[in-house]
């Protein structure tokens, strides 16, 4: 009973102390963004690594998830003769969750894992301990414009997601299931807000999880201990912790937004 | 065959140690690195620290170039003491002060030009015309100006060396510190690194410090040999100094006898206990 309690107790104190060194490093990330305005194709170039690489999967995933929802909802819709409603539901559910939900948790594995894997090896291979001995700030140069670049990515690739994931709808209701094009579209102008949903969907939940997803990936990298296995650990903590990280703070959002 | 370097402008020569170290302690959790050391680096020579592998040669560097605070002690580059310097004034000393590190540490995204490039472009506002020439200087002076192209990953381990050496002198620095500069080279890169070390410290004036275990090579270009183990100087002075020492511990060491004040084991229980015997095992 008391070996557990304190077992409890250094693991609390345990993470405790991460999230400490965690908040410590993002205030310093923080510092470090004021210089990247005299080096924005630091940004670019990562923009390029994270967001546009990250393009085929997202794209392909936001069509699947679409189709499926297409199928799923007429499924059920096609009982109480509410077809005309497929529109509504299909955005609905990719404006105010999937959308910025998966994208996010799809962005953690392809391109978050990749950030700490990176930025773990420059420590590994004492890349950013030679910088560090040039006088380069690691923060500026490294983690900064990885930082910012993820943050800026995680929204485009949600709007992304979510706007193909609503065309994969329309194919599926529309072109294969016969559902009426004009009333797929006119239902869903009709019932999908621009500021309830659409801000407060896909928007803020997306520039949330971003943040989150971009600060644990490149906060892993640096923390991570400098060997293969210490690299491997900081990756998986990298998806572990975003995947539940965004889904907590996904639930927050919603009562916030959504909550009756 | 290592190509000249043009020798740095005379200046009135400054008598004072580069870097002083004072009673410096420093632990890893409960192991003591370095208890209450005393070293001086002189200016303008090759300063070599050595020792057997674990005792800290590489904590030492680290230590003087501010990537390490010490637990006790004072460490001070050019008058300036390093773990009591802000970010920034730390940064602006480590423009004078350069490291080339055992793996050579280059960026494996650039190109080796773009690594040699690295510090100018950071820390200077050049046009990149000059850059260019600069930078096929460095190359030219370790022999590398028609590798400017290759990615790090396409060097030999002794070519990344170099090129790491490239980018350690791309400013110009009062000071170069060496870590393991000759491990896993075979003898002709060996003997490239040597002379390009020693070369590079006489034309451009500068101060070496390098830390290693291989005792002949180092040896060669030292002008000046501490001996640390233990966390404490065994002993210093000159090659030929060393040689004559009447230490046990400085001949089994510079002579590399398997037998002597250094133990072989790892501090260990008895091996009978580990094994649960009565008796000690034997090896007949």
């Amino acid at each position: 009973m008391i070996d557990g309690l304190r077992r409890l107790g250094r693991l609390a104190l345990n993470w405790l102390n991460r999230l400490g060194k965690a908040t410590l490093f993002l205030l310093r990330l923080l510092g470090a963004l004021a210089t990247l305005g005299k080096r924005p194709g630091l940004v670019v170039r990562q923009l390029y690594s994270v967001g546009v690489l990250s393009l085929p999967i997202i794209a392909m995933s936001g069509l699947f998830v679409g189709m499926v929802l297409g199928l799923q909802g007429y499924a059920n819709l096609v009982d109480f003769g509410a077809t005309s409603t497929l529109g509504t539901v299909v955005a609905l559910s990719l404006v105010r969750e999937l959308g910025p939900v998966l994208a996010a948790l799809l962005y953690a594995a392809r391109a978050g894992s990749a950030l700490t894997a990176e930025i773990g090896l420059m420590k590994a291979t004492e890349q950013l301990a030679a910088m560090q001995m040039m006088a380069v700030d690691p923060f500026a140069r490294v983690f900064a414009p990885r930082f910012i670049a993820g943050f800026v990515a995680m929204p485009l690739l949600a709007g992304i997601f979510t706007a193909i994931g609503i065309l994969g709808g329309y194919f599926v209701a529309v072109k294969q299931l016969g559902v009426d094009s004009g009333t797929f579209w006119s239902q869903m102008q009709a019932s999908v807000g621009w500021i309830d949903d659409v801000v407060h969907g896909v928007v803020v939940k997306s520039v949330a999880f971003g943040w989150v997803a971009n600060w644990i990936a490149v906060f892993e990298g640096y923390d991570a201990t400098p060997t293969s296995e210490g690299i491997s650990l900081a990756t998986t903590r990298t998806v572990v912790n975003t995947a539940l990280v965004v889904l907590a703070l996904d639930f927050v959002l919603t009562a916030i937004f959504f909550g009756v | 065959m290592i190509a000249t370097v043009a020798p740095s402008s005379a200046a009135p020569p400054d008598e004072r140690p580069l870097v002083t170290v004072r009673g410096l302690s420093f632990h890893r959790g409960d192991r003591a690195i370095f208890q209450n050391i005393d070293l001086d680096i002189p200016r303008g020579k090759v300063t070599a620290i050595m020792g057997p592998s674990g005792t800290g040669k590489t904590t030492l560097l680290r230590l003087i170039g501010g990537q390490l605070r010490p637990d006790a002690g004072r460490i001070e580059v050019d008058g300036a003491c390093v773990h009591e310097l802000g970010r920034r004034e730390l940064y602006q000393l480590r423009k004078r002060m350069s490291m080339l590190f055992q793996s050579g540490a280059l960026f494996t995204d650039l190109s080796v030009f773009d690594n040699v490039a690295f510090p100018l472009r950071e820390h200077t506002r050049l046009p990149e015309n000059l850059i260019r020439t600069m930078v096929l200087m460095k190359l030219e002076a370790v022999g590398l100006r028609g590798a400017r192209s290759l990615m790090p990953s396409e060097l030999s381990g002794g070519m990344a060396r170099r090129a790491a050496l490239a980018r350690a002198i791309a400013l110009d620095p009062t000071m170069i510190m060496y870590d393991e500069p000759f491990s896993g080279q075979d003898p002709i890169t060996m003997g490239v690194l040597i002379k390009l070390i020693r070369t590079l410290n006489d034309a451009l004036g500068l101060t070496s410090i390098i830390v290693s275990h291989d005792v002949k090579e180092t040896a060669s270009i030292a002008d000046y040999i501490y001996l640390i183990s233990d966390g404490s100087v065994v002993d210093h002075g000159t090659p030929p100094a060393l040689e004559r020492s009447s230490s046990t511990w400085v001949e089994q060491f510079l002579h590399a006898l398997p037998d002597g004040p250094m133990s072989f084991h790892y501090p260990a229980p008895p091996y009978a206990q580990d094994l649960s015997l009565d008796e000690e095992p034997s090896l007949d």
